[in-house]
């Protein structure tokens, strides 16, 4: 097995005098190490106190995105087989508060886009729906398709991937127009094409987006972005009408 | 010291911590919930298979109502669960699943025609009724009647959690992220909040509430290999330990899930048997059937993982280096089929196996996944012991799982206790003053602070990280699928010399802030009492009731064990007593559950409440089936969830 290089970036904000820099660490190799393996074992023998975050390490949370060797990806599910090198470079995502090393709050930042785009059904009726009886039917592909977009785990991939973002501080980025999509098809979420508008219709939203589609590329849940936000933009035009 | 106020606080931010706080600001209370992490990051989001509720909408689950869910959950429990909480839980389940599809989680639909499914191996072909077209469908799980499990593909947990969190943020709930709670504030009779300690910047403050929840999930992280997130450390519980008033109960009951891959113990859905897949061994031998030619690989949970065991120790299993596996193989299932009602496993596959399960089968051996026990707390979700503070979800012990808990009957839980136990918070909160003790608050905190401070002033001591490793493996070797007594009494002793050790963690890094090492050494120790009652509780045990299985104990022992472990911190070690489970309320006396060969001693008084059962039964011909029910077994529920269930076409 390889003797793998991994360089680090390190900083810690909260630390008087600290400064950004890149450490370097060697480490075995061994069958089947993810990058969740490897930092752990870093952690445990070299550095106690390398911060980075992992939930399920299993690809399914969205908690442990970070840059490795360039790209934006989910680090659990990473493999460092996967690389022909053995040097290994880790970034903290890029457009999110840094908590320290490679760790990023990607929560605060969900919450307050969620609270921005209105993330939730909106129907006045809803609390007059009773539960005790026949839910509301639904067509059997339209509940596949409404899954297909919810299947986003606010990992923030592309949002540090994306050069509108860059930008645009309030650009509201793929996450955010993939969230809309998912309540724009959804036939519970009463929400008018002109009520999407408001939140959609402008620079910050559809037509800010430069199509560049790094959101696309780094998606770790393959959603198909650019078919989503050019279906969008069709129907943020035709609301206008 | 800086101290918050709150009506409710809510210790967890997963599908039960939410919905707790969702009932509680639906009442107009207060209401502040703490998480580790992003709400939408908890373990909830995990779960993969589905949610049993009995809609009974699709073919294979025409049939079922609430009185056949209730009797799959007693017998899958071994008659260890609380019938009278089972039954409100089996009530509430269909409305629990409906509401979240008022909020937005798109559950997969009947589709009206005919249909290629897989049973036992064979392919069968069934018609979906036009009238059932469009409503909610559901697949079928080990352990239960009828095909009663509600899912998105392979996502349900993700799915419903969206859903629960994006609720909580339109009804404006304070989530605290990136918080851990440390310990409870209470006076020997009340709890008033606990105290917090930021896991950012460090900061360690109090919040006083008048009702306080714990919804921090399972523990499993104690064994050295788990389907559980990293962060299922059981802090949560061990708070409530740590008071030395209330008790945990019955921690010895530790579910093994069949078909974790090999080595990383993530986990593959049980839908994969569900929707046909089935297991095979070094010989590409289908073996489930030798054993349990009915029920096959969809025996309960435990029975299966077991069986799985046994297989190996035959000398059955394939070799790796990273110990001996099965098959589990769902390539019968179908290329599309897999694309679409089972991509999170494919995904797992290719990311972390490096193949394709649509051609080749999955390395998978049984590993640890549940806790069935935690905080043992009354039907009202509150604590015993405690006043004013409740537990929901994983975390606690309602005592719906008894023994052993059924697929999809988990993030059931979550939701339906948070909507029952919501209430009764509520109604606590409604009903009683929190008096702000000052001094009380004050000593919690300096008490938190002083370990604090400890571990980052001792210079010379033992690594936090290695004892933990250490603890995770005794549990693995020595508390595992199958016990027996020599192992079990050096798991304790070996547990109870790591504990001492823990008393003298030493860290090197020595910031306040944001600090991995830190949170380790504050963590292990609660970790590790966890532990001890597991293994104290298991070697106590002398019988074999569901999950646990005594080597030395073969047979199910209701004369001496129908009672739940209730477990104490006294005097800085675990105190074990027992609660024992009333037959003469039981809906369902104890019987057999028609795995194996059936080994009861039975309960002198099950003959008895069996013939008063048969009696009443026999009286209660005219009546409903509610009211039948009633006349055996009365339960409460909160008012707002008694209306009966709608199902298609039928009347009662
Ligand atoms: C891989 C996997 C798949 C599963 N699949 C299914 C399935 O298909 N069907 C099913 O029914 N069940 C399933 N389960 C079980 C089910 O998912 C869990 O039991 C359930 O989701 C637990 O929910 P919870 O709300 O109790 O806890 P969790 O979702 O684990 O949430 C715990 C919360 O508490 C917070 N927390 C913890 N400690 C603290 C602390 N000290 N201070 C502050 N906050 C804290 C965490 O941040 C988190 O927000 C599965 C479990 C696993 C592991
Ligand atoms: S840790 Fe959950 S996606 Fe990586």
């Amino acid at each position: 097995m390889r003797k793998l290089v991994f360089h680090i970036f390190r900083y810690d904000p909260q630390l008087e005098g600290d400064k950004p820099r890149m450490q370097r660490f060697e480490l075995n190799e061994t069958e089947g190490m993810s990058i969740f393996i490897a930092l752990n074992k870093i952690r445990a023998e070299q550095a106690p106190d390398l911060k980075f975050d992992f939930v399920c390490r299993a690809g399914i949370c969205g908690s442990c995105a970070m840059v490795i060797n360039g790209m934006p990806t989910l680090a659990c599910r990473t493999l460092t087989s996967t690389f022909d090198t053995p040097e290994i470079t880790l970034h903290p995502l890029p457009g999110f508060e840094l908590i320290g090393d490679l760790s990023v709050n990607t929560g605060k930042f969900m919450r307050a886009l969620s609270e921005r785009v209105g993330s939730w059904i909106h129907d006045e009726n809803a609390n007059n729906i009773s539960i005790d009886k026949l839910e509301e039917r639904m067509e059997p592909a339209l509940a596949e398709q409404i899954y297909e977009l919810d299947r986003c785990i606010e990992c923030g991939c592309c949002v540090s991937a994306c050069a509108t973002k860059a930008m645009k501080e309030d650009f509201i980025g793929a996450v955010g127009m993939i969230k809309l999509g998912k309540f724009e098809l959804d036939p519970r979420d009463k929400r008018t094409s002109k009520d999407f508008y408001q939140v959609l219709g402008n620079e910050d939203g559809v037509f800010g987006c430069m199509t560049l589609l790094g959101c696309q590329d780094s998606c770790p849940k393959d959603l198909n972005h650019q078919t989503q936000i050019a279906y969008l933009r069709r129907k943020m035009l035709m609301a206008l009408n | 010291m800086r101290i918050e106020y709150t009506d409710s606080l809510i210790i967890g931010g997963g599908l039960a911590g939410l919905r707790t706080a969702i009932a509680c600001k639906k009442a107009k209370l207060n209401v502040l919930v703490l998480s580790l992490v992003p709400a939408k990051r908890s373990h909830s989001a995990a779960a993969q298979g589905g949610m049993q509720a009995s809609l009974a909408s699709s073919f294979k689950g025409q049939g079922d109502n609430e009185d056949v869910h209730f009797a799959d959950t007693v017998r899958g429990s071994d008659w260890g669960c609380d019938q009278k909480v089972a039954r409100m839980f089996c009530h509430v389940a269909p409305k629990a699943v409906r509401e979240l599809s008022v909020w937005g989680v798109p559950w997969n639909r009947v589709n009206k025609g005919k249909r290629d499914v897989i049973v036992n191996a064979q392919t069968e072909t069934i018609t979906e009724a036009n009238e059932s077209h469009g409503l909610i469908t559901a697949r079928d799980f080990g352990g239960t009647k009828k095909w009663r499990t509600c899912y998105t593909s392979d996502g349900t947990g993700h799915s419903m959690l969206n859903a629960m969190d994006n609720k909580a943020i339109e009804l404006e709930i304070p989530v605290l992220e990136r918080q851990q709670a440390l310990k409870l504030i209470h006076d020997g009779k009340r709890c008033t909040g606990a105290i917090v300690r930021d896991l950012i910047t460090g900061e360690v403050f109090a919040i006083v509430a008048n009702a306080t929840t714990i919804a921090t999930g399972g523990f499993g992280r104690i064994y050295e290999i788990s389907t559980n997130a990293v962060i299922c450390d059981g802090v949560g519980a061990a708070m409530a330990l740590e008071t030395g008033e209330t008790p945990l109960a019955n921690m010895e009951a530790i579910q093994f899930h069949p078909t974790a891959i090999v080595p990383a113990g993530i986990l593959t859905t049980e839908g994969c048997r569900g929707d046909g897949g089935v297991l095979r061994d070094a010989d590409g031998h289908r073996f489930m059937p030798d054993y349990e030619p009915e029920k096959a690989e969809l025996a309960s949970r435990d029975v299966v993982s077991r069986r799985m065991t046994e297989h190996i120790r035959k000398g059955k299993g394939v070799k790796s280096e990273y110990g001996d596996h099965l098959w589990l193989d769902i390539t019968l299932l179908g290329r599309e089929h897999i694309n679409k009602n089972l991509r999170e496993v494919k995904d797992i596959c290719e990311h972390f196996l490096g193949i394709d399960p649509a051609v080749d089968y999955i390395p998978v051996r049984p590993t640890q996944h549940y806790s069935m026990g935690g905080i043992r707390t009354d039907f009202r979700g509150e604590s015993v012991g405690l006043k004013g503070l409740f537990a929901v979800g994983e975390a606690a012990c309602w005592d719906l799982h008894g023994f052993n808990r059924l697929g999809g009957n988990s993030v059931a839980e979550t939701v339906v206790a948070g909507m029952i136990v919501g209430q009764y918070v509520v109604e606590h909160c409604q009903q009683s003053n929190v008096d702000i003790n000052a001094s009380l608050v004050k000593h919690f905190y300096a008490t938190q602070c002083t370990e604090i401070d400890q571990l980052l002033e001792r210079k010379t001591g033992t690594d936090a990280l290695s004892i933990k490793t250490r603890m995770q493996h005794i549990m693995s070797e020595k508390v595992g699928i199958f016990r027996t007594n020599g192992p079990l009494t050096e798991a304790i002793e070996e547990l109870k010399a790591l504990y001492e050790e823990s008393k003298e963690i030493a860290i090197s890094n020595k910031v306040r802030h944001a600090n991995p090492e830190l949170e380790e050494a504050l963590r292990v120790p609660k970790m590790l009492k966890l532990a001890i009652c597991a293994a104290q509780g298991a070697l106590n045990r002398t019988e074999s009731r569901g999950a646990h299985c005594r080597e030395d104990f073969p047979e199910r022992n209701d004369k001496e064990w129908l009672k739940r472990s209730l477990y104490y911190w006294k005097k800085d070690s675990v105190d074990v007593s027992y609660e024992p489970l009333n037959i003469d309320e039981m809906e369902m006396p104890p019987g057999s559950r028609g795995y194996g060969k059936s080994q009861i001693v039975e309960h002198p008084q099950t003959q008895t409440r069996l013939e008063t059962v048969d009696l009443v039964n026999a009286s209660a011909e005219d009546l409903s089936r509610s009211e039948r029910q009633h006349k055996l077994m009365p339960f409460e529920i909160p008012e707002i969830y008694q209306e009966k269930n709608q199902r298609i076409g039928v009347e009662d």
